[in-house]
């Protein structure tokens, strides 16, 4: 074999090297040639091969060549008969799975007519305040065919119940639709921050629903275990996965202390993970993760169902790595995310638009992003064959350090007692803030580069065409909103908020209550006042 | 004039989550040589006029990517004067597009600093824009 410190000596060091620092974007240095002896012995069981544990290859047999990934944009603005145009759009365009974006007051568990909502309704997502906005949001959409996902978390309860009594009122039975919430609520307190109730209880309300669908909607994915909005908030490649992860760890825990069976809901956990730019760096992130889950749920919970076992993902390109800056660079950076996306071997991916560091994305933005996934998945020939990075030298040698690196960490926080203690303290959150303050000072010393923001800047810019949201329609939500309320039969909602408040102190599975309540027009804010009621209201530590 | 650390409260105002920015603005302060003031998350303009009045704040830094900017800067403004500490400085940060950004400085904000800002601009501005409360 090539001796590789020979090769560095006499070789490599005469010719010279650039003066720069040759690092990921989560600044783990690169060696400058990786060979055979940077990968372990007794590796060919590590990688094994597609659809086979330990799935470092992929988690279907097939992959991209029996069925491509899934095209799923998300998508969100305005009153509920916006975004379903938009979904509309998107199907006819050949999205095959629709993603909805809802707007902060209904994140938060507030109604467009609660004063927090004020200049904030249909502003980053959907307004959906009662079931009504819910039946107008997916009309005319066959909920038993389209596979819808929801980034909704602290409310996802109410959200999925609504959906529920829509497929319901449409004549679909529960065991007929597919699809997923996010409702990952452990990543909130780390990195999204939309909460309502403190840590434990939120975590009792997400158990809840995994339950609830294991029983009742089987083909639902109750939640999305997300790496991604820690990476949004600035970790490193390593941290989204180790904490992502840990946060699975904790979800499965809280399940089988339940007293479910790891295999009768495992198989319904989804993950969704960042891309962003380093493109090396983030196929091994995408390969270690498969193996981590594949071994923790083997090893760790003692798993028999090989689909238990196999992390399937969504994932989206990086929202923080694009510019205001010369805008129309986005599109190449959104595309070779994207590649990651698929180099990796995800199930379903999502393209940033453009213009989304400025603005949500018009319909012209959208359908380049879209096209970006249509190119890549039918031009480039890189979903011909199954991994093609796979025994790359370098890839390999960096997936062993992703998962060799995540699972000290995870080791720590199993020490601290696990993610729920870890996020109580503010592990994770601290470690993050760390992480992003050394990029940013990174960015400003120079040492890492963004294109048109530290070098190569452009004095004369041409601004691009950006979605404005008309700002008459949170009055048209806040009306809409009242008249339901007028018109439902309120002590019939009374009687059904009081079930939900007995099953918060009961310890009763929070779901049939809560359709209940939904079926007789209770809001999203008047459920969540419920559980703020019940449960108490978290506050910001305010961690630095 | 008494060398006074320049206190600074940083705030987020709003229902969004997105802290990266107003935390490492709030570091990068603090390393500045500012004493800083972070409020966390999800406050309304009341308890941002409250905890700068009640901190003694010489600037308030407002940290908005919800798309609410032109609801809530006015109304922290407004409660400020209100509270008879209209002469707070109160500059700002997030997406905010150029259009919006003059309407606010013509309110009285007095920076708007749009993605792509530097922590050190930003250090810069506040040292050489915002003096003392008397």
């Amino acid at each position: 074999m090539a001796d590789k410190s020979k090769w560095l000596e006499s070789t490599y060091k005469p010719s010279g090297e650039r003066p720069v620092r040759f690092s990921t974007v989560s600044d783990l240095d690169m060696e400058p040639l990786y060979t055979g002896e940077d990968i372990s012995i007794g590796h060919d069981e590590e990688i094994g091969n597609p659809g086979e544990y330990p799935y470092t290859r992929g988690v279907y047999g097939s992959m991209y060549r029996g069925k491509l990934w899934t095209m799923r944009q998300f998508a969100g603005f305005g009153l509920a008969e916006d975004t379903n145009a938009r979904f509309q759009f998107l199907l006819k365009q050949g999205n095959n799975g629709l993603s909805t974006a809802f707007d902060m007051p209904t994140l938060m568990g507030y109604d467009a007519d609660h004063e927090r909502a004020q200049g904030e309704v249909g502003r980053e997502g959907v307004a959906v305040s009662t079931v009504e906005d819910m039946a107008i949001l997916f009309n005319k959409i066959p909920l038993d065919k389209v596979t819808t996902s929801m980034t909704v978390n602290c409310s996802a309860s109410v959200l999925l119940a609504m959906y529920l009594v829509v497929a319901e009122r449409n004549g679909i039975p529960w065991d007929k639709i597919g699809g997923t919430i996010q409702n990952d609520m452990l990543k909130e307190y780390i990195a999204q921050k939309e909460w309502i109730t403190p840590p434990r209880p939120a975590l009792r309300i997400v158990s809840d629903m995994i339950e609830f669908c294991a029983r009742k909607a089987p083909r639902w994915h109750p939640v999305s275990i997300s790496g991604y909005h820690i990476r949004e908030a600035g970790s490193t490649a390593v941290q989204e996965l180790a904490f992502t992860i840990a946060d699975g760890i904790c979800y499965v825990e809280a399940a089988i202390a339940r007293g479910l069976g790891v295999d009768e809901f495992a198989p319904r956990l989804s993950f969704f993970w960042n891309l962003h730019n380093d493109l090396l760096e983030e196929i091994a992130k995408l390969r270690a993760g498969r193996r981590m889950w594949a071994k923790i749920m083997k090893e760790r919970f003692g798993a028999k169902n090989p689909r238990s076992m196999m992390l399937r993902a969504h994932a989206q390109t990086a929202g923080a790595s694009l510019t205001a800056q010369q805008p129309l660079n986005n599109i190449v950076r959104v595309a070779i995310q994207a590649m990651a996306g698929v180099l990796g071997g995800v199930q379903s991916l999502h393209t940033n638009s453009m213009d989304e560091t400025l603005a949500l994305p018009t319909e012209h933005a959208v359908m380049v992003a879209l096209r970006t996934q249509q190119i890549i998945a039918e031009e480039t020939g890189i979903a011909n064959t199954i991994d093609p990075m796979g025994g790359s030298y370098a890839v390999e040698a960096l997936t062993d350090r992703m998962e060799r690196d995540a699972m000290a960490y995870i080791t720590r926080i199993d020490e601290m007692g696990g993610m729920l203690k870890a996020v109580e303290t503010g592990y994770p959150q601290r470690e993050i803030a760390e992480a992003a303050f050394h990029y940013q000072r990174q960015l400003e010393q120079g040492i890492k580069t963004v294109v048109g923001v530290n070098k190569y800047t452009s004095p004369d810019e041409v601004p691009i065409p950006t979605l404005k949201i008309d700002s008459e329609l949170e009055e048209r939500q806040v009306q809409r909103v009242r008249k339901v309320k007028r018109e439902r039969d309120s002590a019939s909602v009374k009687e059904a908020l009081g079930r939900v408040a007995a099953a918060c102190r009961s310890g009763e599975n929070l779901m049939e209550p809560i359709c209940e309540a939904v079926r007789r027009m209770a809001s999203v804010g008047e459920i969540s006042d419920i559980f703020r009621a019940e449960f108490g209201v978290y506050k910001d530590p305010g961690w630095l | 004039m008494a060398d006074k650390r320049l206190r600074i409260l940083v705030a987020k105002p709003g229902l969004d989550g997105h802290d990266r920015g107003a935390k490492i603005i709030a570091r990068a302060l603090r390393d500045g040589g500012f004493e800083v003031i972070y409020t966390g998350l999800h406050q309304t303009p009341e308890m941002i006029a409250e905890a700068a009045v009640q901190e003694d704040a010489d600037a308030v830094g407002l940290s908005i990517l919800s798309g609410a900017h032109m609801t809530l800067f006015p109304e922290v403004l407004r409660i400020l004067k209100e509270r008879g500490a209209g002469d707070v400085a109160v500059f700002g940060g997030g997406i905010i597009p150029d259009d919006d950004a003059a309407k606010l400085k013509a309110m009285g904000v007095k920076q708007i600093f749009t993605p792509g800002a530097s922590t050190e601009d930003i250090v810069t501005w506040v040292r050489d824009n915002v003096t003392p409360r008397t």
